[in-house]
């Protein structure tokens, strides 16, 4: 329709050899990461790796340490997505279909705590909590902190969610003589499962990167997961053994990855008003 | 036929609800009894143990004593307050960093990324987003080891770029660790502004733009007197977030440890070394009572807000 100028023209360049300039700049720290996990010889240097070998990989596989670290990751993330899951559903239903009288309060509150109550801002009361119910370093310490922590959020993003799903679905499952408990289950539920999928995916995501509440609850190697057993292996080793260190962090990050590129995907990466905690 | 209608509407007027309130408190209560022991309850325990002498070992472990406002004298000692590894000190340093690499870094270059890619090509699009959300889900230990490789003295990637145009290379988290870490912060966290600045102009109406277009505008033009006003109720919202977070975070730790001589201790970082590496639950409670009264303040300016926004709509 309308002929594009000279100028125009010149500044959509500009504006694409800027925002590559910048896209790159973002990528260096991380290209070091591409190649070192890939050759035996890595060092905390760029180098392109001669030749290409899994050979660091087999050695993560084969430390038992390592592999356990990342097990009781698994635990951890599981544990908390399966409480925050279940939690959240069953509360933001409620939230969104009963008729409770404090239920606005109850958002309020929940709202303004869970941005007060940080982490960081808690770390002493929380640990005080977890040793006087003698959970200090076990798994269901940190599956129950992350759960705490992580439900208020969760719960907004599906009472969002629920709220915008017609009620009419579940009236006419009542008018057909279906229980409330029923109507939930059979009718509701398969409805709202998109919503619950984005909230246990992004619970699962940010148990498994988390570090500090795993840092200041567990003590022991056996019950360490992996983003404490990276910390360990880089900072109290001396010289951080970079070629099994570059593997594992990979391996480590892959669910984050997977997860990342699945949600975009199936959702296109949208993200929730909600609070990374 | 006229007594039905009249049945039907008190019914009507009850307000029916899906749930009973019965069954709707049973649905609650799973998630209101986590919320409260994990998130409700340390709230008010920090308060009372940051009026106790409480330690991690020795006697007053099990029987901490009641020492009034101690602990909080102690941390805003005029005599000690500015020195480095004092309280004074970190919450200085802490507002710089957020200064720094919140409302600087990451608002303006996710203002800047959200612009510029409204008009690149798809693929450049794609590839400016792909890096810059990796940087901010991949794991922090991972970003962390990342950036200690890519920061390295002799080896790292950055000076070896530096050396390849004949800059000098530097020990960056020797000499610079403030620098480095508002920085890493503003990489870590730009994708958040970015993809909520980004939507926010999406939101706009493209007849907006068109129109400025056939006036002759320029993009600088079109960004300054459309985009800017247009999207302000989310830069409010967006630097009130980050500021939250960026006071809250803790990452930094992983690359800098809080050092070298207290020069990247953050609150954050001050209190874990306080409450964990000293060992005084007190001090550190104190220390957590504070941070969440500034987080209380930023919180409620930001729900008055969202409260206004629901009553305008």
């Amino acid at each position: 329709m309308k002929k594009i100028s000279f100028p125009a023209l010149f500044s959509r360049i500009a504006f694409s050899g800027l925002a590559a300039i910048i896209g790159a700049a973002f990528a260096l720290p991380l290209v070091w990461f591409l190649f070192a996990p890939f050759n035996a010889r890595a060092e905390l240097g760029l180098a392109l790796p001669d030749p290409w070998t899994l050979s660091n990989f087999a050695t993560v596989f084969g430390n038992g340490f390592a592999m356990q670290a990342l097990w009781n990751s698994l635990i951890q993330a599981v544990g908390g997505v399966i409480l925050v899951g279940a939690a959240a559903t069953l509360a933001a239903y409620a939230l969104s279909r009963s008729s409770l009288p404090a239920k606005g309060a109850v958002t309020y509150i929940l709202l303004l705590f869970s941005s007060v109550v940080s982490g960081t801002a808690a770390m002493v009361p929380i640990f005080l909590i977890v040793s006087a119910a003698g959970l200090m370093d076990t798994h269901i310490a940190v599956i129950l902190t992350f759960a705490g922590g992580l439900l208020p959020t969760a719960m907004f993003i599906l009472r969002d969610f629920i709220d915008g799903i017609p009620k009419s679905y579940e009236e006419s499952a009542m008018v057909a003589g279906a229980s409330p408990v029923q109507a939930f289950f059979d009718v509701a539920l398969p409805v709202i499962r998109p919503g619950i999928v984005v909230v246990v995916v992004w619970a699962f995501v940010n148990i498994w990167g988390s570090f500090l509440i795993p840092f200041i609850l567990l003590r022991s190697s056996q019950n360490m997961p992996a983003a404490v057993a990276i910390y360990s292996f880089y900072s109290e080793a001396g010289t951080p053994v970079v070629t099994l260190l570059a593997a594992y962090s990979l391996i480590y990050s892959l669910p984050v990855i997977g997860l990342y590129l699945f949600v975009s995907w199936k959702f296109g990466f949208r993200f929730f008003g909600g609070i990374k905690a | 036929m006229t007594t039905e209608p009249l049945a039907a509407r008190p019914k009507k007027v009850r307000n029916f609800a899906l749930l009973s309130n019965r069954a709707g408190g049973a649905f609650l209560l799973p998630a209101g009894l986590l919320v409260s022991v994990f998130v409700i309850f340390p709230f008010f325990w920090v308060i009372f143990v940051s009026f106790t002498n409480r330690t991690l070992l020795g006697r007053t472990a099990l029987n901490p004593e009641f020492v009034g406002l101690a602990n909080y004298l102690t941390l805003f000692d005029p005599a000690t307050f500015f020195q480095r590894g004092q309280f004074g000190f970190s919450l200085i340093l802490t507002t710089q960093f957020v200064l720094c690499s919140a409302l600087l870094g990451q608002a303006l270059l996710g203002l800047v990324l959200a612009w510029l890619i409204q008009t690149v090509p798809p693929a450049v699009k794609r590839m400016v987003e792909t890096f810059v959300i990796g940087a901010w889900i991949l794991p922090e230990v991972v970003i962390g080891f990342a950036w200690f490789a890519f920061l390295d003295r002799d080896a790292g990637t950055l000076n070896m770029l530096l050396k390849s145009v004949g800059l000098p290379p530097g020990d960056f988290l020797l000499q610079h660790p403030f620098w480095v870490i508002v920085v890493f912060n503003t990489w870590r966290g730009a994708a958040f502004s970015m993809m909520l600045f980004n939507s926010a102009f999406a939101s706009i109406p493209p007849s907006y733009f068109q129109a400025a277009d056939v006036a002759g505008a320029s993009s600088f033009q079109k960004f300054r007197d459309i985009g800017l006003p247009l999207i302000r109720g989310h830069i409010v919202t967006d630097l009130i977030l980050i500021t939250m977070w960026t006071f809250n975070v803790f990452t930094p730790f992983l690359l800098t440890n809080g050092g070298p001589s207290y020069r990247t201790e953050l609150v954050s970082i001050y209190n874990y070394r306080v409450a964990f590496q000293d060992f005084q639950f007190g001090k550190g409670a104190a220390v957590g009572v504070i941070m969440m009264l500034i987080n209380l303040a930023f919180a409620l300016v930001y729900l008055s807000i969202g409260k206004k926004k629901a009553a305008q709509s």
